[in-house]
């Protein structure tokens, strides 16, 4: 009987957050394409590295360790998770044990790390409901979101304070005979008091908690920021192998500018008019800027050392990632009327940005946000002709003069002279 | 001051000669009134270390960076398809340059337009130069002072380059301190992304001054820089903050030319 139910609620959960998916790449449909470097064991590498590894979190030493645990502890622990749902459909108690001493190892280490993730999640809600952490204050994050990092918080905790309750019933259930081995648990089991309660009650109880928290918050997921934990992994992976400043020249720039130079211009056929030059909206972006807005998790690092932000300027390249998926999720439902460039993100945004990559270098996951912004500027410059005057002057100089300043090539050596 | 001898490159081929380097000077550093001493500098050493060199002097153009980084891609590809036209009609394998900008879009954007060069930066030059013994420099030139050094953004980020521009730095006997905000952490002088060419967006403060209160809080007598528009930047920075008399902005070639011996 509960083996059906069981796996009534499964395929339940999993129906619904398959449709979640379908949304997402239905998203992913509408936006630009573009070609895969084929470059898999160069990405597989940095995706140990930065992703698995935390290279980048842990930047900042303390914080990030934090983090850092509670990820490898969400591994280890979901190894355990996938052990539940074949216990469930198949009526088995810890169907891994068949794994042996490996088995030991995920157990301890999950039982381990049930309560590091606790303790990790107990600090990350104390620093954003209690503390005032600047880089989680901005513009960009509504009450809305800040619910949002909360409720995912809340979530993470309850599941850790249920596994761990799961852990200890289990204990005291079974002494020796329990496979496996749970460190911290069977040490704390003597300061619980079962004797005014039935044990299997509570293990029951413990154990469809967990397992139906998991099942709503995979389903949560795809509607927060913290979809994060599905995304990490292949943004790392699909992320710029690049030097951080390299900005991809434009292809379909590159054909009219050979039939210029060719002087061919004139009197060749039509180009077949692409899409438009640039990114006004989010059919303009590529698919890797939109995995970039669907893995970030808002933590503001980018914020927290850009070099227009901390100066005062609008500028927050955070923003940028959270309008692309607001605008994503707007387009997808009616949308039309609206645009991400001027109705979300505004030109003075754009115009701020130095490019210095300080928020592409911190962010965790591989973000890249001047691109982005260059990609936006481009379709003010080459569709609008929109620029600040004094960029307008700049590009006249160029043109000119082949120099950003009015000075004549004539004089390109008189730095010899002076 | 003197007129210094430079290799002309439209003269050099002219009698037959292919030189191994071609020094791209940059707008910056042809216009740039303070930038041009930093220019001369670097011909200096270059021709201390009896180089073969050559610059492309009224032949060069603009490399497009500050139009492509200001989203006019059309200009840029315009700029970049006549410099790469020049640089391959000579046959230039080695390009030298000073700004970071230049360097970042000649190595890394030019080969997919079909410019593919080796690219170094005058960084890395000098330290290849003073570490082989190529140029000699009085060590003691800059005795008793206390020097920081300002990362740019394309330099260091951007391409990695941290330890070049320290190493030719702390070849000297001096009193070294890294800014608070150094290497990958560094920030931003606040003139990248064609903000050299505007008036900053509304905000409390210049990104400039921002920067500047890093270089006064360690107390250094020479902020040292790797690039033109940092070099405008931090200069500025300095005078906003009423500082010149205790600290002056130099950039590392100046550093080396100024003490090189005989």
């Amino acid at each position: 009987m509960n083996q059906l139910v069981f796996t009534i609620i499964l395929i339940a959960a999993i129906a619904i957050l398959l449709r979640s998916f379908w949304q997402i790449r239905a998203n992913f449909a509408l936006t630009r394409d573009v070609a895969f470097d084929g470059q898999v064991m160069k990405r597989l590498r940095l995706t140990a590295k930065v992703a698995l590894g935390q290279t980048k979190i842990l930047r900042k030493p303390f914080i990030g360790l934090m983090h850092a645990l509670v990820f490898w502890g969400f591994i280890v622990i979901t190894i355990g998770s996938l052990e539940m749902v074949i216990d469930g459909v198949s009526g088995w108690h810890r169907s891994f044990s068949v794994l042996g001493p490996l088995y030991t190892l995920i157990a301890a280490s999950g039982d381990i790390f049930a309560y590091v993730v606790l303790a990790g999640i107990i600090l990350f809600l104390a620093r954003r409901l209690l503390m005032h952490v600047r880089r989680f204050e901005g513009a960009e994050l509504t009450k809305a979101n800040k619910t949002d990092a909360a409720i995912a918080l809340g979530f993470i905790m309850l599941l850790m304070l249920s596994l761990i309750g799961l852990n200890i019933t289990d204990v005291y259930l079974h002494g020796s005979d329990l496979p496996g081995t749970y460190p911290i648990s069977a040490w704390l089991l003597p300061y619980f008091d079962f004797s005014t309660i039935d044990a299997r009650v509570m293990y029951r109880f413990y154990w469809w908690t967990h397992i139906l928290l998991i099942f709503i918050f995979a389903n949560y997921l795809p509607y927060s920021k913290h979809f994060h934990v599905f995304m990490s992994l292949p943004n790392v992976f699909f992320s710029n192998l690049n030097p951080l400043t390299y900005l991809p020249s434009m292809p379909e720039v590159q054909k009219e500018v050979a039939l210029m130079l060719s002087g061919n211009a004139y009197n060749a056929a039509p180009l077949e008019q692409p899409q438009r030059f640039g990114v006004k909206d989010v059919e303009d972006i590529t698919w890797k800027n939109y995995m970039d807005a669907l893995t970030c998790t808002q933590c503001g690092r980018c914020t927290e050392v850009c070099p227009a932000n901390i100066t005062g300027k609008l500028l927050s390249p955070r923003k940028l990632f959270v309008d692309i998926r607001a605008r994503m999720d707007e387009k997808s439902k009616n949308g039309s009327g609206k645009f991400l460039l001027g109705d979300y993100i505004s030109k003075e945004e754009l115009w701020a940005c130095t490019t210095c990559n300080a928020c592409a270098q911190e962010c965790p996951l591989n973000i890249s946000h001047p691109n982005l912004i260059m990609d936006m500027r481009r379709y003010l410059v080459l569709e609008e002709g929109d620029a600040p005057d004094e960029l307008n002057a700049m590009f006249a100089n160029i043109e000119n003069n082949g120099a950003p300043w009015k000075y004549s090539a004539e004089d390109r050596l008189k730095w010899t002279e002076a | 001051m003197t007129k210094i001898d430079v290799p002309i490159m439209a003269e050099v081929s002219a009698q037959g000669h292919q030189p191994e380097y071609l020094f791209w000077v940059g707008c910056a550093g042809a216009f740039d009134k303070r930038y041009q001493k930093v220019t001369r500098a670097f011909a200096q050493i270059l021709n201390a270390a009896n180089i073969d060199y050559a610059v492309l002097g009224t032949e060069e153009t603009c490399t497009g960076d500050p139009a492509k980084r200001a989203g006019n891609e059309m200009l840029f590809q315009m700029q970049a398809m006549q410099v790469i036209e020049t640089l391959n009609g000579y046959g230039v394998k080695k390009v030298i340059c000073t700004c970071p900008h230049c360097f970042n879009i000649i190595k890394n954007e030019y080969p997919e337009l079909g410019g593919d060069y080796e690219v170094i930066h005058y960084s890395a030059f000098i330290q290849q130069l003073v570490d082989r013994d190529q140029i000699k420099v009085n060590l003691e030139g800059l005795k008793n002072k206390r020097i920081t050094y300002h990362d740019p953004c394309y330099l260091g980020r951007g391409n990695g380059i941290y330890e070049a521009p320290r190493k030719v730095i702390n070849h000297f006997n001096i009193d070294y301190r890294e800014m608070k905000r150094t290497k990958s952490f560094s920030l931003c002088c606040g003139a990248g992304g064609a903000q050299m060419f505007k008036e900053a967006e509304k905000g409390q403060k210049e990104v400039y001054e921002e920067r500047t209160s890093d270089v006064l809080a360690t107390g250094a007598n020479i902020v040292a820089t790797a690039c033109p528009f940092c070099m405008t930047m931090l200069t500025d920075g300095i005078k906003f903050a009423n500082k010149e008399e205790e600290v002056i902005n130099m950039d590392i070639a100046e550093l080396i030319a100024q003490n090189l011996m005989e």
